[in-house]
């Protein structure tokens, strides 16, 4: 795997009694990336997360965190990695600095740096102002940034999220996804959880899919939705001029156009073709209005692929029972 | 193979942080006055009594402690209730609390051990319990020589200081069996339930069994009843079973301590008694001495208590 890795798990197994919660799952985060976890609730993520912390005992395979073992060097790997649990708790009758305040001593900065990170780390999140209200009055979203604030101020590496989004409202989601990625321009990497798809998926680089303590598919986003959903760009345009479409099932790659309204044209290709299409109507003189490509979205792979994996399992048991 | 780093990093920082929250919250102040308000009680019963009755004592001071005015009980007996009482609501939700508060996890996420944790918040209960009784401590002393008008003997004071040190002791028994419970059960109604159930248990009604189960397994000999006596074999058997209980213990210390004609916890025979005495006073090592079993027991009762919470804490998952 690539010499960059701040997280690698190979052949990751945790066994609760007999059944297997994490099933040999293998991955590898690079430096300043960010790699999304998902999958449904039960699937395994947490468990993969606690056990990447050493707060879980791992059954089987080995994870090293930034070169660390977290089963032997738990204090290194600890001192060096935020973590933000799934609905992460504050004590409700200490202010936002103490909490933080707290924390800083357990990892134990001395008191000017201690101060210094604190208001720093608040201020990043746009809790400055709200250093010394007491956390019982934080709504839900002003939580996860204290939660976030805490692992600034920790100066982390790594950040570890575990289902930061759920539970927030979209404007709480989009400003929380939005200190994510500041994360990213600092060099941190992130590894975060999450069952709601389409939120995360404008954040990460990369993602694992996973089902039932096992990783089904990995990759980038459009990585995964051209092997899955078969492949293939959709580009919406809306323009008008006579014969455009004619005109752009011409364009090489182009293997088909379809009218979707009235001036509204989609067009399926095996590339990106925005920058001949615009051509095109450029060219025509006609007036284009809208061009645009549909990413793949992470909710039709998942469904598409799981779809598809329970159709098999389906014509197996059929075969078995004929 | 040896673990990384200190297990006590981060101890010093937890223990402030809950001490700070004992000594600030509701829970304590309400103890607190408690406490005070009954030993104030107790002290008063205690002074009247003494006023009529006592004529000339040696130990005048450790009446104080002991004496007893209907209806109030003694001071020591009040004590006896109440120690248990705060430990048990100092420590039924310091674990379970953290979980409930999902703030376990995070804190974890720290570089410190569970150890850190666990110990930090015993630690904390103990001295949240040593400072109220040291209060208490003194506030009786220093009432009594108001009231009595006559100081106490450097003996007095030695004595009813290693009775303040064994009454700590025993706080830290419900402590840690509180702790241990706190970790055992996720919800702290439930512990505070499950701990305050085992302390009527082996407090009230373990003394009644011990002497049932003593009856069973040992009738009494009809011929030492005929003569009115109990049967050696019952009272020795009763005697261990009833000390099991921590709250013995702390009762058969206390009179080894505060009462110096004490000479033996169990029971005498007559050859032990040839060439004694009879009512003259011990001196304090002697004293300690009769006392020394049943203090070594509830030191390591709740270091056993603490180390089996610990275990369990250990192999327990985090998440909430």
């Amino acid at each position: 795997m690539s010499a960059d890795a701040v997280i690698e798990a190979t052949g990751l197994t945790k066994v609760y009694g007999a059944t297997p919660a994490v099933d040999h799952i293998s991955f590898s985060v690079g430096r300043g990336e960010i790699f999304g976890l998902l999958g449904p609730n039960g699937a395994g993520k947490t468990t993969t997360i606690l056990m990447m912390l050493g707060l879980t005992e791992i059954s089987e395979g080995e994870v090293r965190v930034l070169g660390f073992n977290p089963a032997r060097e738990p204090l290194s790997v600890k001192r060096r990695v935020g973590y933000l649990p799934d609905t992460v708790g504050f004590y409700d009758n200490l202010t936002a600095a103490d909490n933080l305040r707290y924390t800083a001593r357990l990892i134990g900065f001395r008191s000017v740096e201690r101060e210094k990170r604190i208001a720093a780390a608040l201020e990043q999140v746009g809790l400055g102002e709200f250093a010394d209200k007491r956390v019982g009055t934080f709504s839900r979203g002003m939580r996860q940034r204290l939660g976030l604030a805490e692992i600034l101020m920790k100066g982390a590496q790594i950040a570890i999220l575990d289902e930061p989004t759920s539970g927030l409202d979209p404007h709480a989601t989009a400003e929380l996804l939005g200190i994510i990625r500041g994360f990213k321009t600092e060099g941190v990497s992130v590894l975060l959880s999450s069952h709601l798809l389409e939120r995360v998926q404008s954040v990460c680089d990369r993602v694992a899919l996973f089902s039932s303590g096992r990783i089904a598919l990995m990759g980038s986003v459009a990585d995964l939705g051209r092997e899955v959903l078969g492949g293939g760009y959709v580009v919406d345009i809306e323009a008008d001029g006579v014969g455009l479409a004619e005109r752009l099932a011409l364009i090489p790659g182009v293997s088909g156009v379809e009218k979707t309204g009235i001036g509204k044209l989609r067009l399926h290709a095996d590339r990106d073709v925005r920058p001949e299409a615009a051509a095109e109507v450029v060219a025509m003189q006609g007036r284009l209005k809208f061009l645009g490509v549909q990413e793949p979205s992470l909710e039709a792979i998942y469904t598409r692929y799981f779809e598809a994996r329970s159709e098999e399992g389906t014509l197996e048991r059929a075969r078995h029972a004929a | 193979m040896q673990r990384e780093g200190s297990a006590f990093s981060g101890l010093g920082v937890v223990m402030l942080k809950e001490l700070s929250d004992h000594l600030t919250s509701v829970r304590m102040r309400v103890l607190e006055w408690l406490v005070v308000l009954v030993a104030l009680a107790a002290l008063y019963g205690a002074i009247q009594q003494i006023k009529d009755t006592t004529a000339e004592d040696p130990f005048l001071f450790l009446r104080l402690f002991t004496t007893s005015r209907d209806p109030l009980p003694s001071f020591v007996s009040f004590l006896s209730f109440l120690v248990p009482l705060m430990a048990i609501g100092l420590g039924f939700d310091a674990v379970n609390g953290e979980h409930n508060r999902r703030t376990l996890s995070r804190i974890l996420s720290q570089p410190i051990y569970r150890d850190a944790l666990l110990f930090g918040k015993f630690l904390a209960g103990l001295v949240t319990l040593s400072i109220s009784l040291i209060t208490l401590w003194l506030l009786v002393i220093g009432l009594g020589l108001l009231m009595i008008g006559i100081p106490p003997g450097a003996e007095e004071i030695a004595r009813s200081f290693v009775f303040l040190l064994v009454t700590i002791v025993y706080a830290g028994v419900w402590l840690a069996l509180a702790l241990l419970f706190s970790v055992v059960f996720r919800s702290a109604a439930t512990a505070a339930l499950v701990t305050l159930g085992l302390w009527l248990l082996v407090t009230f009604i373990w003394p009644v069994l011990a002497g049932a189960l003593a009856q069973i397994f040992v009738p009494p000999d009809p011929r030492y009843m005929a003569l009115g006596l109990q049967t050696p074999g019952t009272v020795e058997l009763e005697q261990i079973l009833a000390r099991f209980s921590p709250s013995t213990l702390y009762a058969e210390v206390v009179v080894a301590l505060l009462d110096p004609t004490t000479r033996s916890l169990g029971p005498i025979y007559l050859s032990q008694l040839q060439g004694a005495v009879l009512g003259a006073p011990l001196p304090l090592g002697e004293s300690v001495l009769i006392a020394w079993p049943q203090m070594v027991g509830m030191i390591a009762t709740a270091i056993l208590l603490f180390v089996i919470g610990y275990v369990i804490f250990q192999r327990q998952e985090v998440r909430a």
